[in-house]
């Protein structure tokens, strides 16, 4: 499927989805309640086929934090990218994909360790590069007071 | 006490746990495996990663796009040269610049260098895991010969940083052409003997074959790409899939296999290095005239928006992802590599075997430790 089929395929699976067509995929927001439910039937649905999880990247946006999953078909080739966002800054949770794709294993790690964001139902969340004593390093409001690096 | 000691050595129902590393021969870096053990048998390995983690992906933040380059060097430092390439052709896609043939042509010849090279180093790495001292020798022998053409071109050895955004730094040397050529005529006479050393050795195949299992479907859901993800049957080249620079307009064949086990991870290697000399020889006597790089902006700045570009790295596939905010500095970059990845499965497809099978297996994924830690 091309990037417009695949957009109105997903559309008919969920019709409330914000789907937005990027220069190079096609991009699917979504409210992290509804994540798990839909990247499931993604993996699952015969059509689609997404059975690559190729890139998992938290990301702090300002006042959300968020995650983005880059969505790859080993049969079809086709790639569909999924973004949540979470307001809560200081407890966010999302739900773990861990058991649809097990490389998202370790890439949630790493993402609870750089972001903070505590991930429901992960098979085994500690923290990855860092111990327990750092803070979030890739938030925007982190201050690291020996390296002083400013923009 | 003394029985206590005794209980702990004999008694087979309890697991003893062992820490590999993080200064250890075999993990080629610090990498700490802590590793539960049943008598011989491994029975979960704990990847224990971090020791060199510099925070790359928070020091692009602050710094211009051309100043990452030399950061990604860093990252997997044997694929240094398509690491640079990466981010370059993240950047003049977003700018969507248009790269003469020329630059495409010398970056691919460069890329399947690098491959080569890095492709020595484990072969003379992963001999020596397994108890064959002589590869060592054999293949940093061998090596040496593409970082004196590298030293010559770019002024570097390893960490080439010869790409820029739009381009390359400076042309080629004007030896570059015949001493690839020269290198090429070399190494096909030299890399039979690779063959006669490890891959036909029978200790080598008892060590090998059947060991470390990764069937097709667990190396698509762990994400295992490269060599390692194509002996066990995954279609994974980004080379194929998604053509960057000169790949589109050359022929050469994925390397396949179905068995997913050490030693066709290993033979998959071995082929991948003939194949690259196929390409280099396609292009090496057609560079096109040109220039050898395109005049960009003092200051480069990316339009708002998010990027995506992926890569062909000697272990697997490395994706850049940039969200820029439309500053000369990117909002956020991301660095899927491939050895991070990797890693992932070791615990999956050690479980099993034999503590010894553990180096072999480790060594056979090809790991490089910076790149896990970023």
């Amino acid at each position: 499927m091309d990037k417009i089929q695949l957009g109105e395929f997903i559309k008919s699976i969920n019709p409330d989805l914000e789907i937005k067509e990027g220069k190079q995929y096609i991009e699917v927001s979504i409210p992290p309640s509804k994540l798990y439910i839909l990247a499931k039937e993604l993996r699952e649905k015969e059509e689609t086929q997404f059975d690559f999880l190729f890139c998992l990247s938290g990301v702090d946006y300002g006042q959300d934090l968020g995650v983005v999953y880059h969505l790859r078909s080993t049969k079809f080739d086709h790639v569909v990218v999924l973004k949540t966002r979470t307001t809560d800054r200081d407890h966010p949770q999302l739900d773990s994909v861990a058991d649809i794709w097990k490389t998202a294993d370790f890439h949630e790690r790493e993402v609870f360790d750089l972001l903070g964001i505590k991930f429901t139902n992960h098979p085994d969340l500690r923290r990855l590069f860092l111990d327990s004593s750092w803070g979030f390093p890739l938030r925007k409001d982190y201050v690291d007071d020996i390296n002083i690096v400013t923009k | 006490m003394e029985e206590k000691v005794k209980n702990i050595t004999t008694d087979e129902q309890q697991e003893y746990v062992i820490n590999m590393g993080p200064q250890h021969p075999s993990t080629h870096g610090v990498l700490r495996l802590v590793v539960s053990l049943k008598g011989e048998i491994v029975k979960s390995v704990q990847p224990h990663i971090g020791y060199i983690h510099r925070g790359i992906e928070k020091m692009c933040e602050s710094i211009t796009y051309p100043q990452i380059i030399h950061l990604t060097d860093r990252m997997d430092y044997l694929s240094a040269h398509i690491n640079n390439e990466a981010v370059c052709l993240t950047v003049e896609k977003a700018l969507e610049v248009e790269i003469p043939d020329r630059i495409k042509v010398i970056r691919t010849i460069m890329s399947e260098l690098t491959r080569i090279q890095s492709h020595q180093l484990w072969w003379a790495s992963f001999g020596m895991d397994l108890g064959g001292l002589t590869c060592f020798f054999y293949g940093l022998r061998d090596r040496e010969k593409i970082l004196d053409i590298f030293e010559e071109t770019c002024g570097s050895r390893m960490i080439v940083s010869y790409n820029c955004p739009g381009g390359l730094m400076y042309d080629i040397h004007p030896n570059f052409q015949k001493r690839v050529k020269e290198f090429i005529k070399y190494f096909r006479k030299i890399l039979p003997e690779y063959d006669q050393l490890l891959s036909g050795n029978v200790i080598f195949h008892e060590r090998s074959k059947g060991i470390g299992k990764l069937t097709l479907e667990d190396a698509v859901s762990y994400g295992i790409t490269g060599p390692s993800g194509r002996a066990s049957g995954f279609s994974c080249d980004v080379r194929k899939h998604e053509p960057y620079s000169a790949y589109d307009k050359i022929k050469f064949k994925e390397i396949l296999f179905t068995e997913g086990d050490t030693y066709h991870r290993y033979i998959a290697r071995i082929d991948e290095m003939w194949e690259s000399m196929n390409i280099i020889e396609q292009l090496i006597d057609n560079i096109p005239e040109g220039p050898y790089a395109v005049k960009m902006k003092p200051v480069i700045k990316l339009p708002e928006g998010e990027y995506y570009q992926r890569v062909e790295t000697a272990r697997g596939e490395l994706g850049v992802f940039i969200i820029s905010d439309g500053n000369k500095s990117p909002y956020r970059v991301k660095f899927r590599s491939p050895n991070f990845v990797n890693l992932s499965v070791l615990n999956h497809i050690a479980k099993g075997f034999k503590i010894a099978d553990l180096v072999a297996i480790g060594g056979s994924l090809d790991l490089v430790i910076p790149d896990i830690d970023r």
